[in-house]
């Protein structure tokens, strides 16, 4: 029986269950007239807990640890030969045995090592599958037979029930946990394995960056073909064109909107600008190509400028318009959040409008503008689509805006859309620069929360 | 004096400063909305055309010596057969001077490819159309669409090798004819991805956008809801729920790409489950938008007032059912809006899809959450990538109505929020 049909069962186990349990509950309460203790649905709860739980507990545990388990007695089965690979081969042969066993693989000229290992999977899936169902289906048979049983007037079925879905809320609240850990693990793995290849500094502080050319053997690692300071130049680059045009749009925008647009205004324009923030990123992209793109190389062409079709001009340019509302918004609100008082007190001063603006309400809201421009830097590093659709492949060192450069997030991409073998160098370094992205954004992030906290206490 | 004139001349620049202040804001606001105004409104000009696509009326001999030379009617014959000549016969009699196999090559290609669909369909539907003449609207290519549209002129479109002199006559004899014209284009709703630009649409991809979308409510909701209401309402205050905290806050900043990674190393490579499979996308979405559902679902359960818990427990509730009864569907609304707005961002998400592999070139739509597919983003993204000129306005196209669905979404959104929010 397959996972779906498996849980489509064991659901409607459960739901049987709730009508036996009710109905039980109710039969025994009125023979022995007798008050239930809790309402009757929560007998009916109790069963179907007690049948779906286990089961689905099973299933779980089972869909997480059956690829390792079966990878492990796959492999303890090839022959000595097979088994003594350098740990890579090994997992490249175990790849094809998958593939083959699950008809996806490549070219059907498997050697007769590898059918053999992958009609051992696919039996050993197969009896995996069925050992399943039958073991789940007998927990769920059980968990009815037992909390049937137990049924009875008496039973406190209310807190019983409340103690596991309490248990269930807790348990979904750690999912969010669980997601950043295997956010770290499967980076740091990965980049752990790609580190083995290059050492860490030729990463980090290499000058030259062509993954591509790393497929030869003899050139891995000791090239230094994985140095990714031009990649990491190329995203400061268009971020800090992105910044260029967010910063000042989006500040003063800010400003304007809090301490001059009349509250019709604000209410028009606000959600206008948000529209901003809602535009799927593949559109930005799109239209950097289409539109954004060609004009900058058109106006770069009259003032007798050589200018890449991909330049960072225009992919800044474009990223900057969409972190305008991230900018704004964030700012908007720590501007609101000056008090009155300074503000009135700046007026009775006489200073002019602008005036209380530049001398009391920024340097009154700056921790916060600060925290909106680094959330706003953060989000402009992690932003993939625009670059992906308008900034170039090749990394150049070189901070003139108007030649193609690359970022971390087209790397990643390039490097690991289409087919790829797992274990090359090449895909092993998108994860290390997904690692590098990763910590570069959370600490960013960490820091802009940091600022804006320590802001909030000061007039409180 | 010196002093009164003085103050009365920095007055004046001062008031100066302020008019500029003012007017730097308001260029920083308009310049916003130019460029929000720029950018909906190119799409809109380049995209609207792709709802039109141009047909060629021809009348066509559907000769049985091509199409069924042995009379057998054999349903595998039939959808065999070479309609392409049918085609090209039609043509030739209508142009008889095209003579030579690579001008009757460049006749041939006045057609979409498509033509040749059209006509099997046509015979599949009903074998006894075989022998006889029909006249019959076929797709055009894609160069005859885009010179009738005006996206190519007749000088492009011989320098760019893309139709001759020759083509053009031809093209002009038809036009002339009236046998060519410009209809809806139904196809692009109901067609899937193709090489040919006439012939694509976004069926396929917007069926693999609503089966990953499903995933990711049926994974994201109930778990977002059921995180939310144990933080906001059970959660004792310790170092631990602190992490949670924090840990929710920081998830809600990672880079979607970082969650790609997540999905290609956990369901792909450790979990071995199949790519490009909606499944997967829904999954890695799931956890993009969790944590957008819990902060949402929170605030909700927040903005509900403690006298509805406390008269709850007055009459005897249980803490779980002060919050299954009462506070839950109070704070639906807000939780309704807040997980809207979220699968507003999924539906819109490419990037991490990227990485799962949903860059297939899927014609059909997909069969299941396990079957490969595509999304609409990804599609705009393979479209706007493509070289062939006529995918542009195809991508502009399928941009429109990605934008469509999203403003549905949000309007939604807004709506539940206007109807059912209540203020304490």
């Amino acid at each position: 029986m397959n996972t779906s049909a498996l849980l489509t069962l064991i659901v409607l186990m459960a739901m049987g269950g709730f009508y036996v349990g009710r109905g039980r509950a109710i039969r025994r309460a009125r023979a022995a007239s007798q008050s239930l203790h809790s309402l009757p649905g929560y007998y009916g709860h109790y069963v179907a807990l007690a049948v779906a739980l286990p089961a689905l507990g099973l299933l779980a545990l089972w869909l997480m640890l059956e690829p390792s388990v079966i990878r492990h007695l796959v492999i303890a089965d090839l022959p000595a030969a097979t088994q003594a690979l350098a740990p890579e081969r090994l997992e490249l042969f175990y790849n094809t045995v998958v593939n083959t066993a699950r008809g996806r693989a490549i070219g059907a000229s498997a050697d007769p090592a590898t059918l053999a290992a992958a009609a051992h999977y696919a039996q050993l899936r197969a009896t995996g599958q069925m050992a399943l169902t039958a073991l789940a289906l007998i927990l769920a048979a059980a968990g009815l037979l037992f909390a049937r049983g137990r049924v009875a007037p008496g039973l406190r079925a209310r807190p019983a029930v409340e103690r596991i879905v309490m248990g269930l809320l807790m348990t979904a609240s750690l999912m969010a946990v669980l997601a950043t850990i295997g956010i770290v693990l499967s980076l740091l793995f990965e980049s752990i394995r790609f580190f083995d290849k290059v050492p860490v500094t030729d990463f980090l502080f290499g000058l030259h960056w062509s993954p591509q050319t790393a497929l030869r053997a003899d050139q891995v690692g000791s090239s230094g073909s994985f140095g990714a300071v031009p990649v990491f130049t190329g995203t400061l680059l268009i971020t800090a064109i992105a910044m260029l045009v967010a910063g000042p749009i989006g500040l003063m925008s800010a400003i304007f909107m809090s301490e001059y647009a009349s509250t019709r205004t604000r209410a028009v324009v606000k959600p206008v600008l948000e529209v901003l923030a809602g535009i799927p990123t593949v559109v930005f992209g799109f239209f950097a190509a289409l539109t954004v793109a060609p004009f900058v190389r058109k106006m770069g062409e009259a003032a007798g400028l050589s200018v890449a079709s991909e330049s960072a001009l225009a992919a800044g340019i474009v990223m900057g318009i969409m972190v305008i509302p991230f900018v704004s918004s964030l700012s908007d609100d720590v501007i609101n959040a000056v008090p009155q008082s300074l503000r009135d007190g700046a007026y009775a001063l006489g200073a002019t409008k602008s005036e209380t603006v530049r001398q009391v309400i920024l340097p009154a809201a700056l921790p916060g503008i600060v925290g909106s421009f680094l959330l706003a830097i953060s989000r402009a590093i992690g932003e993939t689509m625009i670059v992906v659709m308008a900034a170039g492949l090749a990394a150049k060192l070189t901070a003139n805006p108007l030649e193609a450069v690359t970022t971390v997030t087209v790397q990643i991409v390039t490097l690991l859309v289409g087919d790829q073998e797992f274990d090359s160098p090449k895909t092993l370094a998108a994860f290390a620069l997904g690692l590098v992205l990763f910590c570069v954004t959370l600490a960013l992030n960490i820091i802009a929360l940091r600022i804006v906290r320590a802001f909030r206490e000061e007039y409180e | 004096m010196m002093r009164a004139e003085d103050t009365a001349r920095r007055l004046k620049q001062r008031h100066r400063a302020e008019k500029r202040f003012r007017f730097y804001g308001i260029g920083a606001v308009a310049v916003a909305l130019v460029v929000l105004a720029l950018l909906l409104g190119t799409i809109i000009t380049n995209g609207v055309s792709a709802f039109t696509t141009t047909e060629m009326r021809l009348t066509v001999l559907l000769d049985p010596a091509i199409i069924d030379p042995e009379g057998k009617k054999n349903r595998d014959d039939l959808l065999q057969a070479d309609y392409g000549a049918v085609v090209l016969a039609a043509l030739q009699k209508r142009f008889p001077e095209a003579s030579g196999r690579s001008e009757r090559l460049q006749l041939l290609k006045l057609a979409s490819p498509g033509a040749r669909d059209v006509l099997r369909d046509m015979v599949m539907a009903d074998p006894a159309v075989i022998g006889k003449t029909i006249t019959v609207s076929v797709p055009a290519s894609d160069n005859i669409d885009l010179l009738r549209k005006g996206k190519m002129t007749r000088a492009e479109a011989v320098s760019g090798a893309k139709l001759n002199e020759r083509q053009l006559a031809w093209h002009d004899k038809l036009a002339a004819d009236g046998a060519i014209r410009g209809t809806f284009n139904a196809r692009f709703f109901t067609a899937g991805a193709s090489r040919e630009p006439e012939l694509a649409g976004i069926w396929s991809a917007v069926v693999g956008s609503f089966m990953t979308l499903a995933v990711t409510l049926v994974v994201a909701f109930p778990l977002g809801v059921a995180a939310a209401i144990y933080l906001q309402e059970f959660a004792p205050k310790n170092r631990w729920t602190d992490i949670i905290e924090v840990n929710i806050n920081n998830l809600a900043a990672v880079p979607s790409i970082v969650f790609g990674l997540l999905g290609l190393a956990v369901f792909l490579n450790y979990m071995g489950l199949p790519r490009s499979a909606p499944l997967v996308g829904g999954l890695v979405l799931a956890l993009m938008t969790l944590p957008t559902i819990i902060i949402a679902a929170r605030s909700a359960m927040q903005a509900v007032p403690p006298s509805i818990r406390e008269a709850a427990v007055g009459l005897g509730a249980s803490p779980l059912q002060v919050v299954a009864h009462h506070v839950l569907p109070l704070a639906m609304p807000g939780i309704l809006t807040g997980s809207i707005i979220g699968m507003a961002r999924a539906l819109g998400e490419t990037a991490p899809l990227l990485m799962i592999g949903m860059v297939a070139f899927i014609v059909d739509a997909p069969a299941s959450p396990m079957s490969p597919a595509t999304v609409l983003p990804v599609q705009v993204y393979l479209w706007a990538d493509s070289p062939e000129r006529a995918f542009a306005e195809k991508t502009a196209a399928a941009v429109l109505v990605l934008l469509a669905f999203l403003v549905v979404m949000n309007g939604l959104a807004i709506y539940l929020r206007r109807k059912f929010e209540r203020r304490w």
